[in-house]
């Protein structure tokens, strides 16, 4: 069979790490600090709104790019949160998740052996759906002394270096739930609207800001016309099983991602679409959650710098990085020690680029309990198994 | 503060460790406040939220009783309601505005006990012209909580 399948899906995704994934899945009684979701359920006005769509036999298709209703939402949210105008007509696009707005803008924009600027740690999806268009992946590696923020320095050398056809930014970040100040945003800015590159900005925690607002990386002056910005439900919303997202740029850009998505998707699937459009009215229930996460992110930070693993405060997202580095173990012989002493999960920082084999992702979108139960387990680990 | 009632509303028997890591306050400040709070009478007391209906064996009946009255000089319906929230029977009782005045939840071990409670207590007081009464058939959620047993939604153990 396997010369059927071609040779860029074969060279996909590290199979160490998928090998692990597995065992954890098929290992009982786990703790997992190791999920990439919320723990909570959509709240129920958006999941009443889904059972009521259903029950009025809203189920066919919509226009490719999204009911007119979702649009005129999303349009107006922006321009309410974050004084951002894109027109509903031609400068908005739904899309099945952030996912699937990332795969359309690299397709739409990328020809083969053009270059694309990944900032790592990175989530997997990045690099895979630019090998998948046969792109090239320019890395920028951050570090733990960086704070797991680009240099803007190091990003103009890279610019002159490869002519990198775009870059990707996200923020808040998975895995580091590192973001970006107002200030340091402009930087970068200052640097990026120089050049002759897109930004693709996925900013799919947006809401889930701890420290200060979130600003999009569109809102600065002359950046709306080279940025592709997506923007998502499921994590703010807690609607990841929802599939819905959205991708706002130059018309120009999105018509032609339109036609993609018109071909392989045809549109978001209509009760995620009418649910999204409650979403977008239940900003109550968003800071409720954020709430709660800010006072987990609280908690497991201050046990993990006291257990010895340095971690960043995470400014956004539910997610921190650790350094295992005194332990003198790569990331995944860590975790996978992990799981099997004391049955806690968490994500190899080798996952999200092979320099952070030093590193572990730790979720905090677990219950309270669980978080507790899981730190009790992991210092169990240091004593009985670490050297340190 | 509002967040340390929050916490305590939804689990009253956290530790004031644990309280401490999730405010990020001091856990000697917390105590203060805590007590504080108890001596203004805000947090009025600690409690279990119990779903009888799983409980082996009898079984208490629970009763919603209007109770139409007339208000007294000087004191209003202040006077009346305490005569009749006094009786251990009486579980909770609320003044209202629209058809009826007083709102009672009374608890018995029958369907009996509490018609007893009505015919020989409550109706022959002077000041109350009036009750209707409701027996409680089941609970589905009380004080914020969902009583049936949830379902558990198992998300996959590890994701991105």
């Amino acid at each position: 069979m396997d010369r059927f399948i071609s040779h860029k899906v074969k060279n996909l995704a590290p199979s160490g790490i998928r090998q692990f994934f597995d065992l954890v899945l098929k290992t009982k009684d786990v703790v997992s600090l190791g999920v990439g979701e919320p723990d909570f359920a959509a709240p129920w006005r958006i999941r009443e709104k889904a059972i009521y769509s259903l029950e009025q036999g809203y189920t066919s298709y919509t226009s490719n790019k999204g009911l007119l209703r979702l649009r005129l939402e999303i349009a107006h949210f922006l321009k309410k949160h974050y004084r951002l105008i894109y027109d509903p007509g031609e400068e908005i696009l739904v899309t099945t998740g952030v996912s699937e707005g990332l795969d359309l803008a690299i397709r739409t924009i990328l020809n083969p052996q053009e270059r694309v600027i990944l900032v790592y740690p990175c989530y997997v999806a990045y690099p895979a759906v630019v090998e998948l268009s046969a792109g090239r992946v320019v890395p920028l590696y951050t570090s733990f002394e960086e704070s797991f923020k680009i240099n803007p320095e190091k990003l103009k050398e890279l610019i002159k270096r490869y002519k990198p056809k775009a870059i990707i930014l996200n923020y808040p970040t998975n895995p580091t739930g590192v973001s970006y100040s107002k200030e340091e945003l402009k930087e970068l800015w200052r640097v990026l609207s120089k050049e002759d590159l897109l930004v693709i900005s996925d900013e799919i925690y947006d809401l889930i800001t701890y420290n200060f607002k979130h600003t999009p990386f569109s809102t600065f002056k002359g950046a709306k016309g080279k940025t592709i910005y997506l923007g998502g439900f499921s994590k703010n919303y807690a609607m990841t099983g929802f599939r819905i997202g959205f991708a706002c740029g130059r018309r120009e850009l999105i018509e032609q991602m339109s036609k993609i998505h018109s071909f392989v998707m045809l549109c978001a699937p209509i009760i995620s679409q009418l649910s999204a459009i409650e979403a977008l009215n239940s900003q109550k229930d968003v800071e409720s959650m954020v709430k709660e996460y800010r006072r987990r992110r609280d908690f497991i930070v201050g046990e993990l710098n006291n257990l010895g693993f340095k971690t960043l405060l995470p400014q956004g997202t539910f997610y921190c990085f650790s350094s295992i580095k005194n332990t003198g173990l790569s990331s995944l012989e860590f975790a996978s020690l992990l799981l099997k002493k004391v049955k806690v999960a968490v994500v190899p920082g080798e996952a999200f680029g092979l320099l952070y084999r030093d590193f572990i992702r730790v979720s905090f979108a677990s219950p309270f309990p669980d978080l507790k139960e899981a730190i009790l387990r992991i210092r169990k680990f240091k004593e009985q198994y670490l050297k340190n | 503060m509002e967040d340390v009632l929050k916490i305590l509303e939804g689990n009253a028997r956290i530790s004031f460790e644990d309280l401490a890591k999730l405010t990020g306050e001091k856990e000697p400040e917390l105590r203060k406040m805590v007590n504080k709070l108890e001596k203004k009478g805000v947090i009025v007391k600690y409690k279990a939220v119990i779903n009888k209906e799983l409980l082996p064996g009898e079984r208490s009946v629970l009763a919603l009783i209007e109770v139409k009255v007339s208000p007294q000089k000087d004191v209003g319906f202040d006077a009346i309601a305490e005569r009749i929230y006094k009786f251990p029977e009486v579980k909770s009782c609320y003044l209202l505005s629209g058809t009826y005045d007083l709102l009672l939840v009374v608890e018995g071990k029958s369907i009996h006990t509490i018609a007893d409670f009505v015919a020989e207590k409550l109706a022959p007081l002077e000041a109350v012209k009036g009750t209707v009464t409701h027996f409680m058939l089941k609970k589905y959620k009380e004080d914020g909580v969902i009583l049936r047993k949830k379902k558990e939604i198992k998300r996959l153990t590890i994701t991105y």
